[in-house]
């Protein structure tokens, strides 16, 4: 159980941090939609349209290692698998 | 007699096309590009948003843009930012109370210093800015586009002429009763503010 919950833990900071790195390193806030910019050939003007996507930031970052910290931590809780061996 | 009446009229109307009249120009835009962006860049965040329902209308001139007059709407429940909870405080009643206040308004009552390149025409113009129920004179630099008969382009099957409007300002959100003086190094004090919006006159 120990084990289970370290090896967890690892995988959830990891990755966190990779799709953090995958979607851009987006180091503001997680966002749900982003800015998409048209552009209009009459006259000129730059629209802003939004698309829903969702975009990990620093927030999200620091949910995955809150998370793995509590599971690291709460693998403190088990005891270490102990083989007792007993000689006659 | 008559034929001294058609050629007074059509000499009448060509001298107006010539000298060229005062159009009103409907800046509802069908094709939904219009839009205002704000930023604020505060110590610790900065903040990018934009707004798309715009409306409003504005007499202009090109042969006499000193004239130009009008008022441009922008409706706070089209504000939008990337952040959903982000949008729902700067909409709520501690910051820009959008129930309560639905406009953010631009009327132009002068325009001065013109200035005329092609079909561009910069100019100071002057108004009042109203933002949350608070009204501002303010004078902001404007440019202006008139492009003849470029509506069919954009709205195929109409004629007529676009107006386009660009102008960049700064104001203070202490001066509009935005918490002032509160959460400062999140949300600045200052709010850049830029407006591009196409407006038509059918002819």
């Amino acid at each position: 159980m120990k084990k289970a919950l370290r090896i967890l833990a690892v995988v959830i900071i990891v990755a966190a941090a990779v799709w953090w790195l995958a979607m851009g390193a987006n180091r503001g806030w997680t966002k749900t939609s982003v800015p998409k910019k048209t552009l209009d050939p009459v006259t000129g003007i730059e629209g802003i349209s939004y698309e829903n996507r969702f975009v990990p930031g620093v927030d999200f970052l620091a949910a995955g290692a809150l998370v793995s910290a509590f599971l690291a931590g709460a693998s403190f809780i088990f005891r270490n698998n102990q083989i007792k061996s007993t000689t006659n | 007699m008559n034929i001294k009446i058609h050629i007074m009229l059509a000499a009448a109307c060509l001298g107006r096309a010539a000298l060229g009249a005062p159009e009103t120009f409907d800046f509802k835009d069908p094709k939904g590009i219009n839009n205002a962006h704000f930023s604020l860049d505060a110590p610790l965040e900065a903040i990018n948003g934009s707004a798309s329902g715009i409306s409003g209308t504005v007499t202009f001139d090109p042969a006499d843009p000193a004239s130009t007059k009008g008022k441009i709407i922008v409706a706070s429940s089209t504000l939008e930012l990337p952040n959903k909870m982000q949008v729902t405080h700067m909409k709520s009643d501690k910051w820009l109370d959008v129930a309560k206040y639905p406009e953010i308004t631009f009327e132009a009552t002068g325009v001065k210093n013109i200035r005329t390149e092609g079909d561009n025409i910069t100019a100071d113009v002057a108004g009042t800015f109203t933002l949350k129920g608070i009204s501002k004179e303010m004078t902001v630099p404007t440019k202006f586009t008139f492009l003849k008969d470029k509506l069919g382009q954009r709205l195929p099957g109409k004629n007529g002429d676009i107006l386009v409007i660009r102008s960049k300002f700064t104001i203070k959100r202490s001066d509009f009763g935005i918490m002032p003086g509160q959460a400062e190094d999140k949300v600045a004090e200052a709010i850049d503010l830029s407006l591009s919006v196409a407006g038509a006159a059918p002819h």
